[in-house]
């Protein structure tokens, strides 16, 4: 081995790992749909999502098509003999620190429902922590590709406002897509918004993409634990309770009441949803959330909401529905208080089978007309 | 180690490849590796100990080349820049307490300057005492041998690791509920203790080489191999650190080979495998005997590649410095028998225990009056060597275990091998590639059922994995 050959072996080196690099900016998009998932995995019952990966053998990643992939829901065609129904929200839909079989979704698919045409129902959990009608939105305009028969969609106030709607990680590092979303239903973002990330040339290298390569290669390793143990989620022993107890503080995003301004809130999303749905049918819920008994309830339901805010937003909701005939489920005070876990709309198992119960018949109407 | 501590280290070690001149060659690669003794030390919740600990190994390291070197050859006038490069440095890095950032050198920010030249002096006093009272003789080598030993005992039985972290917390006014024995985490101290010993053996069976202060901490400290080994022998060492290093493009490329190498195998393989291998969490959450398999095979890989990463890293930095460290690891899983596998598993380890345990005390039990019959003297000798390599990785039921289940193996492969080699040997070529193969493939289950023990914390947990293995759980 001599000098020019170690000089050579350096320039080639550094020709090739250029020439890669330059090569993956080039490449379409779309690598995250190369998955082992629902092959040599079995697929994940929830979205990927942690950052405790070494204990909850799942990571938060923002490619929507791995995303997707890693999900049951891909696992091949759709069954001529299954009725498919999909789940969208936020953590309460997800799951927050419930085991995949406790949550709404996982409860539903247990009831063994079936269709008046013979087709047995089969609920998939699209829900995904974080709240943003926006989120909410994108997931359900890729899941429309996977033929859904009906959609449930689970809403809280918190999801509404326009401040909220790119704060949502997986929306501010899909600028793509939202793009496509504010262009096809005309939505009211501005697409040069600072909060959507928009890499430029060397962040489309495969320097720039390391992260985003690094999480794909590590969701896809984390399958073997997740096929090997079932879990996608710590679970600690203990944890803070949500909060009852609150500063008398009324205002909600900037407005002190005594009437919540509309237009502040996305609810034109909410009708770009349902026009994306086009015939499926979409049930609505409001998702049940803490009323709490402490310093301050008077003033506001929870941590999240103060009263004059919420009971606002749940009129609204309430002559929506009726005016644009909305299959809308008001469940805001379904569980009670003790029921909550470590939010305002978490809840236990417990809670969880309430409203299975309460949701049930609705679907029943659905499969059955 | 991190990355950035590896490209630290191969940047020194390119620049420090240039310094031909002997006397500066020596005392840079001092100076380099004390910083490295501080710098690798991980931080600790005990306060001042990640400034300490490090600088009891250089104490340590100073103390043995005392004990182990003639008074005749402990000249102040030879010694002294080792000696002021050492004492230099833990002023040096005590002193950066007082800089308004802190730099990457030390775990935590150091402690109280004036307790720290408190405790230098008096360590100074202790070794310029001991220098002038003690000649390397039985006694005193002795006393340090049980003393290293000691070290170790502490360091790797957790019931005595918890007592020294409360008694430092009590120094300290800590609080005492938080003590733990993971308080008591000492960088690369198995590898200094291994070098220390080895040194003290030889100085008592004359096979010691002269070497200055400054060569001798070198040996004990040096940077590359400071935290996962390899452990070479010290006439070997001195021999290249005299040579100065060539410089030529054939050690650059087997460096730059050894390094990329080693990257691949510790950051892409070993790092990948780290998150699906078994471990105390995972080998109870797992519910079927499949799953459980590719568990166990990825555990079994990820030792090995991180392990031999490690140690090809070594390799290549001590390459660029001029250096031919001892290789550790030879395609261990593709022995075909488990006596096979130790001789080309963590190499330089097994040959120490060869060397300082195992022979001596085969030698031993045959010279006795009333001599052992040889297989029992093969059984005691391997059992008690395979134990004593467990009880180096930690003093846990686990480990006494795994050691076991090594020792009365070999023993079995050796009464096997004994009955059976004309047999083997008289086969035809193919036959012994098969049965090769086969050995092989058993050698590997066997290594990486018995690495239950090693990665699980108790006997309880192991037991039910290896029943989950066996589709019984």
């Amino acid at each position: 081995m001599d000098a020019r050959f170690l000089r050579n072996v350096l320039l080639k080196g550094l020709a090739l790992f250029l020439a890669i690099d330059l090569l993956v900016a080039a490449l379409p998009a779309g690598l995250g749909k190369l998955s082992l998932y629902n092959t040599l995995f079995n697929g994940r019952l929830r979205f990927p999502f942690g950052e405790d990966s070494a204990q909850s053998y799942n990571l938060s990643l923002f490619d929507l098509d791995a995303m997707f992939a890693a999900h049951t829901i891909s696992a091949g065609q759709k069954p001529a003999e299954e009725y498919r129904i999909i789940v969208i929200g936020d953590s309460s839909v997800w799951g927050t620190l419930l085991r995949p079989e406790e949550t709404l979704t996982g409860q539903l698919d247990a009831a063994d429902l079936s269709a008046c045409d013979g087709r047995s129902v089969r609920v998939y959990n699209l829900g995904y922590p974080t709240v943003s009608l926006t989120k909410d939105l994108m997931v359900l305009d890729y899941a429309l590709r996977y033929d859904p028969d009906l959609i449930i969609w689970s809403l809280t106030l918190e999801s509404f406002p326009f401040d909220k709607q790119l704060t949502s990680p997986i929306v501010a590092n899909n600028a793509a897509r939202v793009d496509d979303l504010i262009t096809r239903y005309g939505l009211s973002l501005d697409p040069a918004d600072p909060a959507l990330a928009r890499p430029g040339f060397w962040g489309q290298t495969l320097i720039g993409q390391r992260r985003a390569l690094a999480d794909l290669f590590r969701l896809q390793m984390y399958g073997v634990l997740w096929s090997a143990t079932g879990i996608d989620q710590s679970y600690p022993s203990d944890y803070t309770r949500a909060q009852t107890d609150f500063d008398a503080d009324v205002t909600y995003h900037g407005q002190a009441g005594p009437a919540l301004d509309e237009s502040q809130l996305a609810f034109e999303f909410l009708e770009a949803g349902l026009m994306a749905a086009g015939d499926i049918p979409v049930i609505m819920v409001n998702e049940p959330m803490l009323i709490s008994v402490g310093e301050n309830s008077n003033l506001r339901y929870n941590f999240l909401y103060p009263r004059w805010a919420y009971d606002d937003w749940r009129q609204m909701m309430l002559e929506k529905a009726a005016a644009l005939d909305w299959n809308y489920l008001d469940l805001w005070d379904l569980v009670p208080a003790d029921q909550f876990t470590n939010s305002a709309i978490h809840i236990t198992p417990q809670a969880e089978t309430l409203l299975v119960e309460q949701v049930i018949p609705s679907i029943q109407q659905q499969i059955c007309p | 180690m991190t990355l950035v501590y590896i490209l630290a280290f191969i940047a020194v070690a390119a620049l420090l490849g240039f310094v031909t001149h002997d006397r500066w060659r020596v005392n840079l690669l001092l100076a380099v590796s004390a910083l490295a003794v501080y710098a690798l030390q991980p931080t600790l919740p005990v306060r001042g100990l990640d400034f300490y600990l490090p600088t009891v190994t250089l104490a340590l390291a100073v103390l043995g080349w005392v004990l182990t070197t003639p008074r005749e050859a402990r000249s102040w006038k030879n010694n002294w820049p080792g000696a002021a490069i050492l004492g230099g440095i833990v002023l040096a890095l005590a002193l950066t307490r007082y800089l308004g950032f802190s730099l990457p050198l030390t775990a935590s920010r150091p402690p109280q300057t004036l307790t720290v030249l408190l405790l230098l002096a008096v360590a100074v006093m202790l070794g310029l005492l001991i220098a002038r009272f003690t000649s390397p003789g039985k006694a005193a080598l002795t006393a340090a041998f049980v003393f290293v030993l000691l070290f170790f005992a502490v360091l790797k039985v957790p019931a005595l690791s918890l007592q020294v972290s409360l008694f430092l917390r009590t120094l300290n006014e800590q609080s005492l509920t938080t003590a733990s024995p993971l308080d008591v985490r000492w960088l690369g101290f198995s590898y200094i203790a291994f070098r220390l010993l080895h040194t003290i053996r030889d100085r008592q069976s004359g096979r010691l080489p002269p070497v200055s202060l400054s060569e001798y901490v070198v040996y004990i400290i040096f940077f590359p191999a400071l935290s996962a080994g390899p452990i070479d022998r010290i006439e070997s060492f001195i021999g290249d650190l005299r040579r100065p290093p060539q410089r030529a493009a054939g050690d650059w490329g087997e460096a730059g080979k050894r390094l990329v190498m080693g990257l691949f195998k510790k950051f892409a393989l070993a790092d990948a495998l780290a998150i699906v291998a078994l471990n105390g969490a995972n080998a109870l959450q797992v519910r079927t005997a499949g799953w459980a398999w590719v568990m166990l095979y990825a555990y079994a890989f990820q030792l090995y590649f991180d392990f031999s990463g490690y140690t090809d890293i070594a390799i290549g930095i001590g390459r660029l410095l001029g250096f031919k460290l001892p290789e550790n690891f030879n395609a261990p899983y593709l022995k075909p028998n488990l006596t096979q596998f130790w001789n080309n598993w963590h190499m330089t380890l097994t040959q120490w225990f060869r060397a300082y345990f195992f022979n001596p005390v085969t030698r031993a039990l045959r010279s006795g009056k009333k001599p052992l019959p040889i297989p029992a003297i093969i059984l005691i000798t391997q059992v008690a060597t395979m134990v004593l390599i467990g009880l180096w990785h930690g003093v846990t039921l686990n480990f006494v275990l795994w050691g076991l289940c090594h020792g009365l193996a070999l023993f079995v492969h050796n009464r096997w091998s004994e009955r059976t080699k004309a047999r083997f040997a008289a086969l035809s070529q193919n036959w012994q590639k098969t049965l090769n193969l086969g050995g092989a493939l058993l050698t590997f289950h066997f290594i990486a059922l018995t690495w239950v023990f090693f990665a699980l914390p108790e006997p309880s947990v192991s037991f039910r994995f290896l029943q989950t293995l066996l589709g019984g759980a």
